[in-house]
């Protein structure tokens, strides 16, 4: 008796916790449901047909990056360009659950796309033109900017002419600390090895602001308004716009995801994707036009 | 390969940071280390005390909290270091206690009776330790201590991750910037380090030759 009892329970707590799983899935993800595609609509021998007919894509994104892919303590990532890659792979008919994601950090980028160990990479990617000569881009779909943050209540900062003679913290090796280095050479840039790191140092008084892409910072001012602040409500002065990385001369490819993309702006999914995402933060944009080079 | 070529100048910079971060932090933590291992074997049971709390607590902290606490750390309880110095007072507090324990091995070695017979002649503990222990204590402990350097040389990398441009944080800036060319970045990076390691390595081979002896 007391063992039909004790299986009893088991089970129904167990499918209690399956129906909370299962509600909360389908309140996150907006692309569980996937439209069959038949895989022989695509051209033989395309890359399109290849991952149709397997079933599955592997995506790089970033696991550290906060509202675009940052890794959960289940190892699946979630952002926008998680979503922006569940798009993609929806297009070609496959499920999430076959899709197989990969850390990608910026220094592997690239090697990864070349040597074929991911598919596309979605990782808070800019297009720019040294990148463009070892892989392509389609997109972008969407299009960041290097901002400021300070301490709250801090004026002194107005803007990146107001750097002389201040310590800039952002993170080695990042196109932000790049720019500020090229071009802000008066002020004094600190480098650590993470945003955390920079947002330590701002508090400590040992950095005077952090700069890096406008959607990290929002990130950080969300997670801390008491303390941080963007300067001028955010103002960006440079444009980073975000691509897809995948094989260079994959033009079919890139031309068939350049028009998911598209078909994802008309039909409002990608709006539905950041509002679920980085839109909790930041206010919903336009989509940017699409570079079809 | 051409970004290497191109980027020399900077590369050239960053490796000279490297071995003036690893030079100095292992000059002081030869020293620092070396009187550690002398405290650990001191009579006087307090300064034993001190040196083995020291060399366990830092032997088995890794080496980036350390960094994190001066650079960090300090600054919130009024001492505020510059990068650098707070990259060797952190290399150097770390080493050291590895330092000790590879002196202290090679002291432990030194048979018991050379300790007796100094002290029996009436030297006193430092002059027992410096004239007779330490000399012979020294060549048991070259290949370890060796050993805990070419760790240091390479434990530099940490403090590219606090602001300082040595060839770890070189690497990461190169990368981004000629991003069709990591790999050979990459291994240029490391062939720097090469270049420090494996002389170092040779070098402790060539004094073990050197105060090798019969037992």
């Amino acid at each position: 008796m007391s063992l039909t009892r004790r299986l009893f329970l088991t089970t129904t707590a167990g499918s209690a916790a399956v129906l909370t799983l299962a509600a909360c899935g389908g309140s996150s993800d907006s692309g569980d449901e996937v439209a069959d595609v038949d895989p022989s609509s695509f051209e033989k021998g395309s890359t399109m047909a290849k991952l149709a007919d397997a079933g599955k894509i592997t995506i790089g994104t970033k696991f550290d990056q906060p509202l675009f892919g940052q890794a959960g303590p289940d190892g699946d990532p979630v952002g926008f360009d998680v979503e922006i890659g569940k798009m993609v792979a929806a297009a070609l008919g496959i499920k999430p659950d076959g899709i197989e994601w990969t850390e990608t950090v910026t220094a592997n980028r690239e090697p990864f796309i070349e040597n074929g160990q991911v598919d596309i990479v979605v990782a808070t990617y800019t297009i720019n033109d040294e990148r463009k000569k070892v892989v392509d881009f389609a997109g972008p779909y969407y299009v960041a900017g290097q901002a400021l943050m300070v301490k709250k209540g801090d004026d002194a900062i107005g803007g990146p002419d107001d750097l002389k003679d201040t310590n800039v913290c952002s993170v080695e090796g990042s196109t932000p600390a790049q720019n500020i280095e090229d071009n802000y050479p008066d002020a004094k840039l600190v480098t650590f090895d993470t945003y955390s790191k920079c947002v330590t140092a701002l508090n400590n008084g040992q950095a005077d602001s952090v700069t890096t892409d406008n959607v990290i910072l929002a990130g950080f001012v969300k997670a801390d308004e008491d303390k941080l602040q963007m300067v001028d409500k955010g103002k960006t002065f440079t444009k980073e716009p975000y691509g897809i990385g995948l094989k260079k001369d994959d033009d079919d490819f890139r031309a068939f995801i350049n028009d998911t993309l598209q078909k994802a702006y008309d039909d409002g999914s990608w709006a539905k994707a950041w509002e679920s995402t980085a839109g909790q933060v930041l206010p919903t944009p336009e989509p940017p036009t699409i570079d079809k080079y | 390969m051409g970004s290497l070529i191109a980027s020399r100048a900077a590369i050239g910079d960053a490796f000279l940071t490297t071995l003036f971060l690893a030079g100095v932090s292992g000059v002081l933590s030869l020293l620092l280390g070396t009187l550690l291992a002398a405290l650990r074997v001191s009579p006087y049971a307090p300064l034993r005390t001190v040196a083995t709390v020291y060399t366990e607590f830092l032997r088995n902290t890794p080496l980036t909290i350390v960094f994190f606490f001066y650079v960090f750390v300090t600054p919130s309880m009024g001492f505020t270091f510059g990068y650098k110095t707070a990259a060797i007072t952190a290399l150097t507090c770390y080493t050291s206690a590895f330092v000790a324990e590879a002196v202290r091995s090679g002291i432990n070695s030194v048979a018991v009776g050379q300790a007796e017979a100094a002290r029996s002649l009436g030297m006193s503990f430092s002059q027992n330790l410096s004239l007779v222990v330490l000399p012979q204590a020294f060549r048991t402990a070259i290949p370890p201590l060796i050993s805990v350097l070419i760790a240091l040389v390479k434990n530099t990398s940490v403090a590219g991750a606090f602001s300082v441009l040595e060839l770890f944080a070189l690497s990461k800036r190169l990368t981004n910037v000629h991003s069709a060319d990591v790999i050979a970045i990459l291994i240029g990076i490391a062939l720097c380090y090469l270049v420090i390691c494996i002389p170092l390595g040779r070098l402790a081979a060539a004094m073990e030759r050197k105060v090798a002896f019969a037992r």
